[in-house]
């Protein structure tokens, strides 16, 4: 498995060769593209931050739930920190498996977990300002995190 | 003893500082640490109940007992927080 957040370019190449396997029939790539508009604002520039180490540790994790909950081949999870420009990748998901059912279940898991779990902070610059995005809400609990080890009191390590 | 706490992002912004060292009473949780935190920084406040924590880079409730030399984290909502739109 390939895990890393780093400040270059995401290279959609390196994802796909990161997972190639000659055992998988199908390939998965999900890019996330930083949007030039949010509810309506015209976004100039983003930028992210994480929380170095523990970002890496959740994203292994989700890769590890992967890896257990769908026969796959590879999975590859690459995400930028710093700034972004619009139109780039900011989040990059390659799976590969046998079939395809496998590989795109997967990717979609990794996406919508990574959305939830990984420290990982967008920033959004305006013409006339600037917003954290998720900052507004605090709708995720710790209930929701898969493989947190705080759910009950004696399971704390 | 004493932890190490750690801001990101809009709780960064609102404290002016990315970390900060905590004298706490051994048997405090997380839950009374940020009470402390937040008679420092009224700014905080806010965030009550918004947050999550992570305890040595693991997610942890507010009930969790710190030990000396923790590292807390105080975790603002990450960045795929947009669950109004794809509701639209």
């Amino acid at each position: 498995m390939f895990i890393k957040v780093t400040s270059e370019a995401i290279n959609p190449a390196s994802l796909i060769e990161a997972v190639r396997d000659p055992a998988a029939g199908a390939l998965a790539l999900f890019l996330g593209t930083t949007r030039d508009h949010h509810e309506g604002r015209e976004v100039r520039r983003l930028a992210y931050e994480a929380y170095s180490g523990m970002a890496e540790r959740e994203l292994e994790k989700i890769a590890r739930t992967v890896r257990e909950r769908w026969r796959i081949r590879e999975v590859a999870i690459v995400h930028r920190v710093g700034p972004v420009e619009i139109g780039e990748s900011s989040v990059g998901i390659a799976v590969s498996s046998d079939h395809r059912k496998e590989a795109f279940a997967a990717c979609r898991y990794a996406i919508d977990t990574l959305k939830k779990t990984v420290p990982i902070w967008k920033k959004e610059f305006y013409r006339d300002g600037e917003v954290w995005i998720g900052s507004q809400d605090g709708s995720t609990e710790i209930q929701d995190l898969p493989g947190s080890r705080a759910t009950t009191p004696g399971e704390q390590g | 003893m004493r932890v190490t706490v750690r801001f990101f992002a809009i709780l960064k912004e609102r404290v002016g500082r990315s970390e900060l060292i905590e004298e706490v009473e051994p048997g405090s949780t997380i839950e009374g640490l940020w009470k402390t935190l937040t008679g420092e920084f009224p700014s905080l406040l806010p965030f009550t109940g918004r947050i999550l924590y992570a305890v040595n880079q693991t997610y942890a409730k507010g009930s969790h007992l710190l030990q000396a030399d923790d590292e807390v984290a105080l975790i603002p909502p990450v960045s795929g927080g947009c669950e109004r739109c794809s509701s639209k």
